[in-house]
């Protein structure tokens, strides 16, 4: 399958299906399926320990599965390297901790993958990541170093650098939950300006006012599993699992 | 109780605790009673020690004249290093050559400048210049053979020249050799990982002692006469393969500490293999560990007097063999202090570059 035709607009950006994955004897991943449609967003949530930051990291090969099978945007995971980086090429992560480059500035953090993966001329370079950090709302504070930002600051700098390769998916590991509350907002706009403009997203979350606004669906992982999915207003109003409504009284009940 | 600001205080100024050198004394050499008689204490001691040392060395030292006749014999006598300065620098190189090695000498010395002086532009030439063309250069300049200039064999070369060359050839090879065995040590491939391990630990469990004899007395038993590998090459190699362990695992330690993150964001990314580790955690980790490595630069310095024992003649021995001759017996102090001292002056400045980069590379994060 080549990618041409795999990037018809009607054929689904992921399609992930009898994934298993266990971390010795730990079956930390059991039995799943999933198909996400491009334009598509989605919010996972679930309590921790229950396998959805593992099956998001699947998707770009930062964990090796064991059985099933992952298509991303038309090619196939295997275990060979190129295949994987032609993967992740289309594939933008943003982490938990922002993991940018401390040593670098924030335009380099931007540059280097243009520079180095994309082979993309300096000044070119430098202009895609203007336009995106300018997006992001960071283009007065390019020169300095991430250790000089606050948090909300350095987690856009880093959505600015994933979305500067120019991906077609974007991976978010619990972008939130190491901020401090008054920064969380500014990331979440970004999130939300990204979805309006029909980014195809996967985040996982704690965020339900995010969930509600931006998600077509909402997934519900346990113990490995997809309990439940819905859209929002199904998923938050008539949750049909018990688990899913313990879960919800749980994180919505104070 | 309930209040409300309905003022902002301004910025103020810290006050001013700077109380001139009277102020700086009682606060810190004399804040209590105890402290100022343990002040005056140690000033006395100092001044016991150091005085007799300083009219030995400085004041009733004999600097000028060119034998030993010069020597009042009260104090230290320069006159011997001075009339043995050519030995101690060229060691036996012929005369009419010398100015080879001071070509060598001055070369290097522009490089150094050219990388430690941050004003000085095109950076990654002077790298370059520095690991490629200067070796070659050096190596034609010294060795000669072509280009018309005559063969000086290595059993010739001796004293400082021979000492920095020694110590160049260790440093600048154990560092690259040591990163790639940290990284081999770190690898998912089993024999790799494998052939590092039984590499670093062999190396780092042998004296350096032991691989100096090994290289000069036991490889020539091992291959074929015909074959005849230099002695000074021989000693090279075995203190590049030693250090080089040495510093593996050095890098090894500043490779651990950057977090996992790094190297999953670079993957994220799309990068390599090699790209990860050249632009994202390497630069970090090398930074991390500058303390370690120039530590092991210095050690590594103060051993290349070890290869006297295979019959080199480093600054050390050259020393040593001057004060067996027979004008200047009586001498051996003078000789070892002023050994020490230029040891001193190379690894102190190869300390102080090293605080001097750390400083200049710190970029306001704590990892």
């Amino acid at each position: 399958m080549n990618q041409a035709t795999a990037a018809r607009a009607d054929s689904p950006m992921i399609e992930i299906t009898g994934l298993n994955k266990w971390y010795g004897d730990f079956h930390v991943l059991r039995d799943i399926d999933l198909t996400v449609a491009q334009g598509e967003r989605i919010v996972i949530c679930g309590p921790s320990g229950s396998g959805k930051s593992t099956l998001i990291r699947c998707i770009n090969h930062l964990e090796a599965h064991q059985e099933g099978r992952i298509v991303v945007n038309g090619v196939a995971m295997t275990q060979d390297v190129k295949r994987i980086e032609q993967i992740r090429r289309n594939v933008g992560m943003v982490f938990q901790h922002f993991n940018l480059f401390p040593h670098l500035t924030v335009l380099d953090n931007c540059c280097i993958a243009q520079t180095w993966v994309q082979k993309k001329p300096r000044r070119g370079a430098e202009a895609t990541a203007m336009e995106f950090l300018e997006r992001v709302q960071i283009a007065d504070q390019v020169h300095k170093y991430p250790g000089q930002l606050s948090g909300g600051q350095q987690q856009r700098v880093a959505i600015a650098r994933a979305l500067c390769m120019q991906p077609e998916v974007m991976l978010f590991d619990e972008p939130t939950s190491a901020l401090d509350p008054e920064m969380i907002k500014e990331v979440l706009d970004v999130m939300i300006e990204l979805a309006r403009e029909g980014m195809t997203m996967l985040c996982v979350t704690h965020e339900m006012g995010f969930a509600k606004t931006v998600a077509d669906r909402v997934i519900f992982m346990d113990q490995g599993q997809i309990i439940e999915q819905a859209p929002p207003e199904r998923f938050f109003n008539h949750p049909e699992s018990e688990r899913t409504q313990l879960f919800l009284s749980q994180i919505l009940g104070h | 109780m309930a209040s409300t600001r309905t003022e902002m205080i301004a910025q103020r100024r810290p006050p001013d605790l700077r109380r001139g050198a009277m102020g700086w004394l009682r606060a810190n050499l004399f804040d209590t009673p105890l402290n100022g008689a343990v002040t005056l204490v140690t000033l006395g001691l100092l001044a016991w020690l150091l005085w007799p040392a300083l009219q030995w060395a400085v004041f009733q030292a004999d600097w000028l004249g060119d034998s030993r006749e010069a020597c009042s014999g009260e104090g230290a006598c320069w006159v011997f290093i001075g009339a043995r300065f050519e030995s101690i620098v060229y060691g036996f190189y012929p005369e009419a050559e010398r100015w080879r090695v001071d070509l060598v000498f001055l070369l290097m010395a522009a490089l150094v400048a050219w990388l430690a002086i941050p004003r000085l532009p095109a950076k990654r030439w002077a790298v370059l210049v520095a690991l490629v063309i200067f070796p070659v250069v050096a190596f034609f300049l010294l060795v000669g053979g072509s280009f018309g200039l005559a063969h000086v064999p290595t059993r010739d070369w001796g004293g400082v020249m021979l000492t920095l060359t020694i110590a160049t050839v260790g440093i600048v090879g154990s560092l690259p050799i040591g990163v790639v065995l940290a990284l081999g040590r770190r690898s998912q491939m089993p024999l790799v990982r494998g052939f590092s391990v039984v590499f670093i630990e062999f190396w780092r469990g042998v004296p350096l002692i032991t691989v100096l004899f090994m290289a000069s007395v036991m490889l020539p038993l091992f291959v074929p006469t015909q074959v005849e590998f230099d002695k000074l090459l021989r000693a090279l190699v075995g203190i590049m393969l030693f250090w080089s362990a040495y510093m593996a695992e050095v890098v090894r330690g500043g490779l651990q500490a950057i977090p996992r993150g790094q190297e999953e964001a670079a993957k994220a990314l799309g990068m390599g293999y090699w790209q990860r580790m050249a632009l994202i955690v390497l630069p970090q980790a090398l930074k991390l560990v500058i303390p370690g490595i120039v530590n092991t630069f210095i050690a590594l310095f103060k051993d290349t007097s070890l290869v006297l024992i295979i019959g080199l003649f480093d600054l050390l021995a050259i020393i040593r063999a001057g004060l067996t001759d027979s004008n200047w017996l009586g001498f051996a102090t003078e000789g070892y202090v002023f050994a020490a001292l230029v040891f001193w002056v190379f690894c102190f400045s190869m300390s102080r570059y090293s605080q001097y980069i750390e400083r200049r590379l710190h970029t306001g994060h704590r990892n």
